[in-house]
């Protein structure tokens, strides 16, 4: 069982360099980072819904593994709408909430503007395997080995804690320790799986040095991290999207970056 | 680097962990020549481990202990020479490095800088020998124990080594696992003619492979020699060091005949689920009385441990019903044991873990022992003479200040027991007890039992051990392999 879910190979981009989809998120999340402003976001999110449909990811979109990015926009939204700064029209109020004109444009813009950047970011990473990430976080962008195989190694170990997690808990009630708080007993297990956790991973260090790993040689890969025409494409149309979104915001005058 | 089987030797050899006082292992003496295949025995705590760690070149600079002596591979110092040993240990599961089964396969291959084209044919050669015949993106932690044994073994196959260096290979499996590992291995070392160094207390799982047998002990080698000689010879020392030597069982005393007291624990129709909703197994009855002593059997995967675990009282039964009788339901609202508190479990149901890791709490292993105690509010004196007394029962007294995780496995299986029948619980449930034991923490449990089961406790244990069965006495009840239809 792994933590991130199981990827399914079928998925499109699958097989693209998860290094290019990386990449591929980035200008557009910086750009939305940058700016308040509706038209950029509303402009990235209908060019991303395009893409990613044009793409093949139209039954992952309404599929139930994004349902937490649908219910947390508008909850993100909602505070916006209630606490964020009023001005204009103030349409309804209860202590500190308020509804005004400026909250609700406030609230829209927030929505749009997670939407934009979170859907592209959970969708292709729905399709990346943490194996593929680390053969191409090692040979594309040229990490420590060391580094890159231990953090592997620690989320492959993640995914067996689950399973501690759960054996933990039956014997702490064996033992009679179950008693107690939830909080205070939550924070007693989580020690125990920490200790748990900290011995198997110096069981996993010896298996691995076991088999020749942190020797002094160069180390080979038996998979081949390809950084082909298919992964320059992924991140031009990525950098397109937000090129596309802040000239459009640009052209209306509804650019406003967040230090203006 | 040379290719073809390797040369080990050590000269005066020993290791000292850091910050413990005595050494793990010191003064050995030792020459194997290449292609040697070397059982090595020794009691629990002989470092024997150590040294195959060493010879593996695992055991660390000078921050993690401090050697003496020379440990030497084909001539050079065994920590230069990673890629001419491989070794596999004991923990199935616990040295799994990659997710997919091909990936974990070529691991070894990568880490010594095998040129990429040539690992796909190394994989599927090392695959091959230890007859892996699965798909290459198999997820690794779906595979069985003896499966991911053998996946370790190809990992370490795909490094061409000159030595192998198994550490207790089968000692958590079950006795298909067993035979599985150990053919893997005799096929690999006749196709290749590598080195063998094999732990293993017992003796007869690798008789048939090795030709020589080494004993460590406290002074370094305490015997050295072909297989049959050595343990003809040191018969005495063996056993009392709690080797396992082919065809001699511990003698125990008989088991108590089978109880005759009131019903204590009734099952009918119950099906079992690890996870809520996902039944591993169903239409089980069965019945425990006082004094009982229950054997549940049968293949790997039918839910045997799920079972015990909801016997224990620790998972909900997805279906069906199991409820408390007479003097176990006293002093209870339901009869129900989920809906017990964990302390009205102490003194009714108490439960020993396959894994003894997951059961320690606390510092030290008298802690540890008081534990249960401390939370039915015993009386310090009491708890102090009933924690004493077991202490010294099952030979942990000397233990008593050590952090528990810090004992070997015998004694780490030892102190779980203790702790479980430190309550005094009306039903003692056990799953796979004597996993990788030796001789002598074997035939203590045996006994142990016995006297429990004298005194009246029932005794419900997950084995796939046979002698366990029968020297204990114990009814079996066999979960058969699953039926079409009804779900594994």
């Amino acid at each position: 069982m792994s933590v991130i879910g199981a990827v399914r190979p079928d998925l499109p981009l699958a097989h693209v360099n998860p290094v290019a989809k990386l990449a591929a998120t980035l200008p557009l999340a910086i750009a939305l980072v940058l700016t308040l402003d509706p038209v950029s976001a509303a402009v990235a999110l209908v060019l991303e819904l395009l893409v990613l449909v044009a793409v093949g990811f139209g039954p992952l979109l309404r599929s139930k593994r994004l349902l937490p990015i649908w219910i947390a926009a508008p909850l993100t939204g909602l505070s916006m709408l209630l606490y964020g700064e009023a001005s204009g029209e103030v349409h309804w109020s209860f202590g500190l909430a308020a509804i005004s004109d400026g909250s609700i444009a406030i609230a829209l813009t927030t929505v749009l503007r997670v939407l934009a950047i979170a859907l592209p970011g959970v969708v292709l990473f729905l399709t990346i395997d943490p194996t593929d990430l680390a053969d191409g976080l090692a040979q594309t962008l040229r990490l420590p080995d060391r580094f890159v195989l231990g953090a592997l190694a620690a989320l492959r170990l993640a995914g067996g804690l689950v399973d501690d997690w759960r054996m933990l808990a039956l014997a702490r009630r064996a033992r009679g320790v179950a008693d107690g708080g939830p909080v205070v007993r939550f924070v007693r297990q989580a020690f125990a799986l920490l200790v748990l956790a900290v011995r198997r991973g110096g069981t996993l260090a010896t298996a691995m040095e076991g088999r020749g790993f942190g020797g002094s040689g160069e180390r080979t890969w038996a998979r081949t991290a390809h950084f082909g025409r298919v992964e320059w494409l992924v991140v031009a149309v990525g950098c397109a999207v937000a090129a596309l979104a802040v000239a459009v915001s640009v052209a209306v005058g509804s650019w406003n970056v967040i230090w203006a | 680097m040379p290719a073809g089987p390797a040369r080990i030797e050590a000269r005066g050899w020993g290791w000292r962990h850091a910050g413990r006082r005595r050494s793990a292992v010191r003064d050995v003496d030792l020459v194997i020549e290449p292609g040697e295949r070397v059982l090595l025995l020794g009691a629990s705590g002989s470092g024997k481990s150590t040294l195959l760690h060493g010879l593996a070149g695992v055991l660390g600079g000078s921050e993690e202990g401090e050697a003496s002596g020379r440990l030497l591979v084909d001539g050079r110092d065994a920590a230069d020479a990673r890629g001419r040993t491989g070794l596999v240990l004991q923990d199935p599961g616990a040295q799994l490095v990659m997710s997919r089964l091909g990936d974990d396969v070529a691991f070894g291959a990568e880490n010594l800088g095998v040129p990429p084209g040539e690992i796909a044919g190394r994989v599927r050669e090392a695959l091959d020998a230890v007859g892996l015949d699965l798909p290459l993106d198999r997820p690794t932690s779906a595979l069985s124990g003896g499966q991911q044994q053998r996946l370790a073994l190809a990992g370490v196959l795909a490094m061409r080594p000159g030595a192998l260096l198994l550490d207790e290979p089968t000692a958590n499996l079950d006795p298909d696992g067993v035979a599985e590992v150990r053919d893997a291995v005799a096929r690999v070392l006749d196709a290749t003619g590598a080195t063998l160094v094999v732990i293993e207390h017992r003796v007869d799982v690798w008789a048939s492979i090795v030709q020589r047998v080494v004993v460590l002990g406290d002074g370094g080698v305490l015997a050295d020699g072909p297989t049959e000689r050595v343990l003809a010879d040191e018969a005495g020392v063996l056993a009392a060091a709690g080797v396992w030597l082919p065809g001699r069982t511990p003698e125990t005393a008989p088991p108590p005949a089978a109880g005759t007291g009131p019903e204590l624990l009734v099952a009918e129709g119950l099906s079992v689920a690890r996870v809520a909703g996902q039944p591993l197994r169903g239409g089980i009855d069965l019945t425990v009385s006082a004094g009982d002593a229950l054997a549940i059997t049968g293949p790997n995967g039918v839910g045997k441990s799920t079972l015990a675990l909801t016997l224990a009282g620790l998972l909900r039964p997805d279906a069906g019903t199991l409820e408390a009788r007479g003097p176990l339901a006293a002093g209870v609202r339901h009869p129900e044991p989920i809906r017990w508190k964990p302390r009205d479990l102490l003194t009714r149901i108490g439960t020993v873990f396959q894994s003894p890791a997951h059961q320690f709490l606390r510092a030290t292993v008298r802690e540890e022992l008081e534990l249960g105690p401390r939370a039915l509010r015993q009386p310090p004196a009491e708890r102090e003479a009933r924690a004493e007394g077991i202490l010294e029962r099952l030979g942990l007294l000397r233990l008593a200040e050590a952090n528990p995780f810090t004992l070997s496995g015998g004694e780490q299986r030892r102190l779980s027991v203790a702790t479980a029948i430190a309550t005094a619980p009306q039903v003692l449930v056990l799953d796979e007890p004597t996993f990788g034991q030796d001789a002598n923490t074997w035939a203590v449990l045996v006994e142990l039992l016995a006297e429990l089961r004298a005194a009246g406790t029932s005794v419900v244990a997950v084995t796939h051990d046979r002698e366990f069965v029968r020297a204990t006495g114990s009814r079996e009840h066999r979960l058969a392999a699953a039926r079409s239809g009804v779900p594994a």
